[in-house]
Formats: C-alpha cells, sequence, structure tokens
C-alpha cells in the first residue's frame, strides 16, 4: 500500500470519495477513449446518484473526463468549461445491481464516433477500481501503468504479448485474462511497474489477431 | 511490507529500536522506487498544502458554495487570540486549525486528503499545533505524517477509511486515530504507546454514522473535525501517560469494520439518516437544492 493514498491526494474539496475519486474515474475513462470526447452520458448509482450535485461529483467527473488532476483549481468551473468546448454531457440517476456505492458509468463518444464505456467506483480516499470496460469485467485500480489488449480467443496470444514485454525488460506486476466466451473477443490487463513508450503498444497492435491495444497511464 | 497489523508494525519498529515513522519511510521509498529523500520531500509537500489550507480558511467572510456554513475558524481564531477560549491554548488553536481546514475543504479550496476530504481537519490540527506548541523541527512532523499514514493503510486494508462503507467512525475515526499515533510519536513516546493511543482514539469513535445534511460535506462534518482532534489530544495524552488500551488496536478495527457492515446504508453518507433526516436538515436541504 502507498502512503499517499492515506495522506493525499492533494486535491479540491469538498469529498474525497464523491470529488476527487470522481474526478480520477472521469480520468480514465477519458484516458480510454483516447481522443477528444464530444458527447458524455454519466450514470451515478448509488451515494453517487442520491449525493453528486452536493459533492460536485458532476463537476469532477466532467473535470476529470476533460484531462483536470485531482488539485485543479478549474474543476470548480468545469461545467462551463465543458460547455465552452462543445462537449455535450448528460447525467442519470440509476441504480447499478450489486455496485460499489459510490459507482459511475461513464459512455463516451469521440468526434470519430468512437464509443468507450467506463464503470468505475470510488472505494474512499480518492482511490478507485474501474470494475468495467465495454462489456468486459475489470478490477483495475489505477495505480500502475496498465495495458489493456483486445484480441481474438487464439492460442499463443500471452506469449507473443508478454515476450514484448519481457524483451524491453519491463516487468509485470499483476495479468488478467478475460474472455466472453470460447473463441470470442478476449481481453488482457496487463499492469506493470514504470512506464513504457508507445512502441510497446504499436508492438502489439501488429499481431493480426489483436484488435485493439492501449497503454494507461497510472492516475 | 503488507500493513495488515499495527501490531506487527510496532514489533518491527521496536525490534529495530526505531520510531514507526523510521520504518514507513524506508518501506515507501523501495515501494515507490525513489530514495528516502524524495519520499520525505512528497511528504514534506503535504504538510506545505496543509498549512496553506489552515491560512486560506481562516476568513472572516468565507461562506461554502451551499451557503450553509462558514467563518466558524475565524471566530475560534478570534476568542483563542483574546485568551478567552476555556479549553487552553494547545486545545483552542488545535480546533482553529482543524475548523479552517474543514472550511477550505467545503468552500472547494485545496486539501489533502487524511485520510478523506470529510476528516481532512484532523492531522493537520493535530501536527501543526503540537509542532508550534512545543517549537519541534518540521522533520518530526513529516515523519509524524509517515506515522498516521501506516495507521491508516492498516485501517483501510482491515475496515474501511470511506463513510459509504463504515460511516463517520471509518473517516472522521480513521483521522482521529491516524493523529494520535503521530502526536505520541513528535511528543517522544514510543511505538507500543503509539499503537495505544490509535486505540483509544478509535475506541471512542467507534459506531460514529456518516450523516451529512444534504449530502454536503458540512454538516457535522466541520464540527467533527474540531472533535477529532480533541479526540486525537485525548488519546495522545492518556497513552503518554502509559494509560493502556485494553483491547488492542488490530481487534478495535476488526470491531470498526463489523460496526461498518452492520450499519443501515441509511447512515453511511446517503444523506437518508440521522441529522439529514431531522427537519432542519431537510429544510437546509430543501434550501440549497430547492
Amino acid at each position: 500500500m502507498d502512503a499517499f493514498d492515506i495522506i493525499g491526494p492533494i486535491m479540491i474539496g469538498p469529498s474525497s470519495s464523491h470529488t476527487a475519486g470522481a474526478v480520477r474515474i472521469g480520468k480514465y475513462a477519458g484516458s480510454i477513449l483516447g481522443k477528444k470526447a464530444v458527447k458524455a452520458d454519466i450514470y451515478f448509482s448509488g451515494s453517487f446518484a442520491k449525493t453528486y450535485k452536493g459533492h460536485g461529483t458532476d463537476k469532477a467527473i466532467i473535470a476529470g473526463i476533460l484531462g483536470m488532476e485531482t488539485d485543479d483549481a478549474r474543476i470548480r468551473n468545469s461545467i462551463e468549461i465543458a460547455a465552452e468546448i462543445g462537449l455535450d454531457f448528460h447525467f442519470h440517476e440509476v441504480d447499478i445491481d450489486g455496485a460499489h456505492p459510490n459507482t459511475a458509468l461513464i459512455e463516451l463518444v469521440a468526434e470519430d464516433g468512437k464509443k468507450v464505456s467506463v464503470q468505475g467506483a470510488s472505494i474512499g480516499g480518492g482511490n478507485i477500481i474501474i470494475t468495467k470496460i465495454n462489456d468486459t469485467e475489470v478490477n483495475i485500480s489505477g495505480k500502475a501503468t496498465t495495458i489493456i489488449v483486445h484480441h481474438r480467443d487464439v492460442p499463443g496470444m500471452i506469449s507473443d504479448v508478454t515476450n514484448i514485454l519481457a524483451r524491453r525488460g519491463v516487468n509485470i506486476g499483476r495479468f488478467e485474462l478475460r474472455r466472453s466466451q470460447k473463441g470470442g473477443i478476449a481481453v488482457m490487463i496487463i499492469e506493470i511497474d514504470g512506464n513504457v513508450d508507445e512502441g510497446v503498444n504499436e508492438a502489439i497492435s501488429s499481431f493480426p489477431n489483436v484488435t485493439a491495444s492501449t497503454i494507461l497511464k497510472a492516475i | 511490507m503488507k500493513y495488515d497489523s499495527i501490531a506487527d508494525l510496532v514489533k518491527i519498529a521496536e525490534e529495530q529500536g526505531v520510531n514507526i515513522s523510521d520504518v514507513v519511510i524506508k518501506d515507501q521509498a523501495m515501494v515507490r522506487e525513489v530514495t528516502e529523500a524524495e519520499a520525505y520531500a512528497q511528504m514534506e509537500k503535504s504538510l506545505n498544502v496543509m498549512r496553506e489550507s489552515v491560512l486560506e480558511g481562516i476568513d472572516k467572510d468565507k461562506r461554502s458554495a451551499s451557503g450553509l456554513t462558514g467563518s466558524s475558524a475565524y471566530k475560534m481564531r478570534v476568542v483563542v487570540d483574546e485568551g478567552k477560549n476555556i479549553c487552553g491554548k494547545v486545545f483552542g488553536e488545535a480546533m482553529v486549525k482543524a475548523l479552517a481546514v474543514s472550511e477550505t475543504n467545503a468552500c472547494m479550496g485545496k486539501i489533502v486528503a487524511a485520510p478523506t476530504a470529510g476528516s481532512c481537519g484532523i492531522l493537520p490540527a493535530a501536527i501543526l499545533t503540537i509542532m508550534e506548541d512545543k517549537g519541534l523541527d518540521e522533520e518530526k512532523a513529516v515523519k509524524a505524517l509517515f506515522t498516521a499514514s501506516a495507521v491508516g493503510m492498516v485501517i483501510a486494508t482491515k475496515a474501511s477509511i470511506a463513510g459509504a462503507e463504515g460511516g463517520c467512525q471509518a473517516e472522521c475515526g480513521s483521522g482521529s486515530a491516524m493523529a494520535a499515533s503521530a502526536l505520541v510519536e513528535m511528543c517522544g513516546g514510543t511505538p507500543k504507546m503509539a499503537e495505544h493511543a490509535c486505540a483509544i482514539a478509535l475506541k471512542n469513535i467507534l459506531g460514529l454514522v456518516c450523516d451529512p445534511v444534504a449530502g454536503l460535506v458540512e454538516i457535522p462534518c466541520i464540527k467533527r473535525n474540531a472533535m477529532g482532534v480533541a479526540n486525537a489530544f485525548v488519546a495522545a495524552e492518556l497513552a503518554l501517560a502509559g494509560i493502556e488500551s485494553a483491547i488492542p488496536a488490530d481487534e478495535v478495527i476488526w470491531a470498526m469494520k463489523k460496526i461498518g457492515d452492520s450499519m443501515s446504508p441509511a447512515l453511511k453518507e446517503t444523506a437518508d439518516g440521522g441529522l439529514a433526516a431531522t427537519p432542519t436538515g431537510k429544510a437546509l436541504c430543501k434550501k440549497v437544492f430547492g
């Protein structure tokens, strides 16, 4: 565990779970989209749904989608900033069955039509867990650089991808493989120590059975 | 280190003949792949933000965005400056600072979550007050933040630091226990005393619900920060006098987890119960949100 998860984050108030954590969920969703969002639908569940207005959770999520950090004073004005730069956003209060009390589901659309859906929970003290990316259940804390590889469920994929990392001396801290069905689309979630450059992403993407690869920096 | 037991932390510190902070700084430097000096520098930055949030919060005209709260740190400051507060200088100063940081937070100002924003006033108030009162070096304050972080990490691992999961005992309770252990170390107490201070502080706040009026981190959060720092001083004072907690800190944390689990969701940050559900609480909510 990290001391600065407890004494920290340095943040704009008023709530570490409802403001700082929400900024981080938004930021993660924005970086998974990887480009400027033009439309955002944000679904609040549990305590988020009941109290988001009072905690500035709406401002925080939007600030995160726009790429702001938890201590950015512009969080207070993020709604106005988003409107100015043409982000069409809507908030919805829902009840996501079985979800953590502080859960948000964010659907983003980019200018070119690329869509992502990211569900995350704010678990206290500004810490988060990303629980779903598109239709795949995941478990990502965002504390380490994370490589997400979507690929066809065929033999040899794990060794192909991990060999690329091994050749560059990259150490894997956590590895997870999920698939919706045998032979369908599978997702590798690889948390690594330190950072890697985009060259790794290009190398992974060049495998014919890889449909998408994204490197997400730690937040 | 796993940070899953206060007793283990104390044992390691005792075996090495050092403070808990020394163990934690060394471990954190390793985990973060930085030097001990770099880890220290990062914590020093947090201490500086804490100082700024105290200064920002003492303002006669300060009101939160909702308009529900503000300027209580200023009122307390005036009374302490005039020497009229009934609990003496240290308690007075601590309350001023706890209120100030909490009000800065409510006004969407910059604070350090410790462990959360709702409880952000307790730890800075404890550390900055004792540092000033005893004329201690800043180094002791920065190191004490590492000790506090270790206590918080164990609580986060074994129970919770989120009001939505464990009620206010998880936020102001954790902040108070962290501050109590930090105070003990700053005042020259042993790691074992820091453990007792953690246990005593937490025991005193067990069962405290999270019932924010209108769902805002204002009522009763701001005043609970003043209570939290007072409780931290009580626990540290007792521990430094050699008074022990009959229930070990790790078992108190276990109890805290069980209590949090059995609390109604209405009392865990949903603004459905407790003070939020009183006629006045509801009226204030209506005033803010219509």
